[in-house]
């Protein structure tokens, strides 16, 4: 064995041995590894079902003062609506603003008297549908359904008599519009973080505050290989959960895969060192593991909100939206969004991934550096 | 009592002495206001669209100026056949492509029917539900004005039922007034359960605990002072958003300030009793981290109604929400702050995170050891 070849072992054998150590850390807390195997596949199930914008079964409260032919046609067509569901009747307003605000229901309709006679005479009558819009954004989708209800009632009984364009929609890629289809992807990438970004964040810290920071220093490994020490075993953790939550997707929520699993796996492990490399960042620079937690939850709250994961950054004003390209979880979420869901190849995504890159290894340098083997 | 004392003034150092926390305890707030008052919202602006003329006539020209003028769209494509779209969709150049059918003008003024197609990127449902209602409104639009020029006929929009929509306490549809009342919950979860059960739990993981429990202190005395300082942090927080709320976003505050304060300090009485419960299961501040994540942070974003509707889950997760103090507190200040509502409407809320608040205290008080395994 020449000397290069032992120097290269030792490097190895260092790394390898923190390592292990790391595992065996994680491994002997029995709470905390059920924690890490329970908490993916609990925040996949429910936030896959809770986390959507979908808006069905708005509760209708109705106020019918014409009680004619045509007012109960109208009613009967929102009875029929999957998307309305019909929690009382009266003639009187005031029933429905009591039911308003008891929060029961989020939607009054009411047909005022002789509607029916009007329509007759003149061929047309207001309704008035008032909604509980502290919820804007469900307010504004219940007002279109409840406008498209009426504009097919009117189509049927009152058409019009001009030049028409018909209109064709087809949804490609998802052509039932299946939301969760659409955010499991994201919330996979919500996992990694939280695993990644939030362990890592609290290790280096968690060594200074109990005093085995002083022993890990005098020893002679060097920065990189502590950072790197530090980094593999969670980097293999996140990805166990990963691969376990891409098992979920397939089979439980029928996510389909259009783009290629190599692919999927190089992008997630270049966001890892992403997320961990600013987790081991922040752990460098606190004191405590509560300014560890506070610091990665606010870092990550922020990219979360700004990553397009729950509202379109198409949405966001046009000042606000430069602001996602200094987003590494925004440019994470675009890409994996195109490649598992529209089947996009690295040809399609290489701009994004050399972005992402680079924000890992820029965050992974800067740990390094940061971290100090002297205390004080 | 002079111990007792003493040791408050302890747990208030400690949390004053650390500058960075206090920071990020009154900064992280605001810029969270910050962004869900002008970042999240979920409208259309501006979105990139390709259109496919096939006609290239007068027409299709004006419902595309139409389209554009709208301000929801913008022009990024213009592909010569249905071939390219795939391709757009996968560079994410645009999130829907406009089809017109050859001749369409024509067929539009001669035959009074004309076709056309959209095409969205459904892999984003939301955004493709979006773009189908919003061009469709423009292209009826459109044609309903056509049909006005054409007859100088002004009643021809007021055919059958016109629906008169009326959006009530929050008229302008403001996301800020639905974000404010739900981070103040989650604000509120966040120092009072949080920080508490994390700052027990570092106790003893540094071996302090034990010092603690020789002291002539009783528990009971030891739970207060360490949530005391907490409480006291989050009521200053709760005003500090709420002022930034209605200096800033102008968010409505319709009901009663002493009925808002008092149930505020319910719901902080109740987030304390979960920190100090949590913290009696766990020995170091790690899991005690994982668990309140887990546990109390988790849902309540997700399952309080504070970004999401329940209304719109599955029957199992709306069982679930039942028991997350943070849903009936968001019904409670919603409702106090956009409403006006009084105690009338809300002590059915109100009672039961009464409930929940007493379960919780007598559970912690009892499951908090006095000696060490």
């Amino acid at each position: 064995m020449n000397p290069g070849e032992s120097t290269r072992f030792v490097i190895m054998n260092t790394i390898l041995y923190l390592i292990q150590k790391e595992f065996l850390q994680v491994f002997r807390n029995r709470l905390m590894l059920a924690i890490i195997i329970f908490m993916p596949i609990a925040q996949l199930v429910v936030l896959a079902y809770a986390a959507t914008f979908e808006i069905r079964d708005i509760n209708l409260f109705v106020i019918d003062r014409d009680m004619s032919s045509e007012s109960r046609a109208l009613i009967d067509r929102f009875a029929a609506s999957e998307n309305f569901r019909i929690i009382g009747y009266s003639t009187e307003q005031h029933a429905a603003d009591r039911a308003i605000l008891r929060n029961e229901a989020t939607m009054a309709l009411e047909i005022p008297v002789h509607a029916g006679r009007s329509l007759a005479r003149n061929g047309h009558t207001p309704v008035s549908l008032r909604m509980d819009a502290v919820d804007g954004f469900s307010a504004n989708i219940a007002g279109q359904y409840a406008t498209e209800i009426i504009n097919r009632y009117n189509a049927e009984f009152y058409p019009p008599a001009h030049a028409v364009i018909d209109v064709n929609v087809r949804h490609w890629f998802n052509p039932e519009l299946n939301y969760r289809i659409y955010m499991v992807p994201g919330i996979l990438v919500l996992l990694v973080t939280v695993i990644g970004g939030f362990l890592s964040g609290m290790n280096i810290v968690r060594e200074k505050e109990i005093g085995t920071m002083e022993q890990i220093n005098v020893t002679p490994i060097t920065k990189s290989q502590f950072i790197i020490g530090k980094m593999v075993p969670f980097l293999i953790l996140a990805l166990l959960m990963f691969s376990f939550g891409l098992l979920l997707a397939k089979f439980w929520f029928h996510v389909p895969f259009e783009g290629s699993l190599a692919l999927i796996y190089l992008l997630v492990t270049t966001y890892l060192l992403v997320a961990l490399g600013l987790g081991l960042l922040v752990s460098t620079i606190s004191s405590t593991q509560q300014q560890a937690i506070l610091i990665t939850w606010f870092i990550f709250v922020i990219f979360i909100l700004l990553s397009g994961l729950f509202t379109p950054i198409d949405s966001m004003p046009d000042w606000v939206q430069p602001l996602t390209w200094a987003n590494p979880v925004a440019w994470f979420i675009d890409i994996i969004r195109r490649v598992m869901l529209t089947g996009a190849g690295f040809y399609d995504v290489w701009y994004s991934y050399i972005v992402l890159l680079g924000y890992g290894l820029l965050f992974i340098n800067a740990a390094i550096l940061r971290y100090r083997k002297s205390t004080g | 009592m002079k111990a007792f004392l003493g040791f408050i003034v302890k747990e208030f150092y400690h949390i004053f002495r650390d500058r960075r926390t206090l920071l990020i305890l009154f900064g992280m707030p605001l810029v969270q206001l910050l962004l869900f008052g002008y970042a999240i919202r979920n409208e259309l602006n501006k979105v990139d669209i390709a259109v496919l003329d096939q006609a290239r006539d007068e027409v299709t020209r004006e419902v595309i100026d139409k389209l554009l003028a709208s301000g929801h769209f913008q022009l990024s494509a213009y592909p010569d056949s249905e071939e390219e779209i795939g391709e757009i969709f996968q560079k994410g150049i645009a999130r829907g492509v406009v089809i017109f059918e050859p001749g369409f003008g024509r067929k539009f003024v001669h035959d009074g029917r004309a076709g056309v197609h959209i095409i969205t990127d459904a892999s984003d449902p939301n955004m493709a539900q979006m773009l189908d209602v919003y061009m469709s409104n423009v292209i009826h639009e459109y044609q309903r004005e056509q049909a006005e020029q054409n007859r100088g006929d002004v009643n021809i929009t007021a055919t059958g039922v016109v629906p008169q929509i009326r959006m009530l306490f929050n008229p302008d549809l403001r996301s800020a007034n639905l974000f404010v009342p739900g981070l103040i919950a989650f604000i509120l979860m966040l120092v009072s359960a949080f920080l508490t059960s994390i700052t027990i739990a570092r106790e003893k993981e540094q071996g302090t605990m034990e010092i603690l429990l020789v002291s002539p202190l009783n528990p009971l005395q030891i739970i207060i002072g360490k949530v005391l300082p907490y409480l006291l942090l989050s009521v200053i927080n709760v005003f500090m958003v709420l002022v930034v709320a209605l200096m800033i976003f102008q968010v409505p505050f319709r009901g009663s300030l002493v009925l808002f304060t008092l149930l505020c300090i319910l719901f902080i009485m109740t987030a304390l009793a979960l920190g100090v419960r949590i913290s009696s299961i766990v020995r170091d501040q790690q899991t005690a981290m994982m668990m309140s994540l887990a546990g109390l942070l988790l849902p309540t974003i997700l399952l309080s109604g504070f970004i999401f509707p329940i209304a719109n889950m599955p029957a199992v997760l709306q069982w679930i929400s039942h028991i997350v103090p943070a849903k009936w507190f968001l019904i409670i200040i919603r409702g106090i702050m956009l409403k006006g509502s009084g105690m009338e409407h809300l002590w059915k809320e109100a009672l039961i995170l009464f409930g929940m608040m007493l379960i919780l205290l007598v559970s912690s008080i009892r499951s908090f050891k006095i000696r060490l395994e």
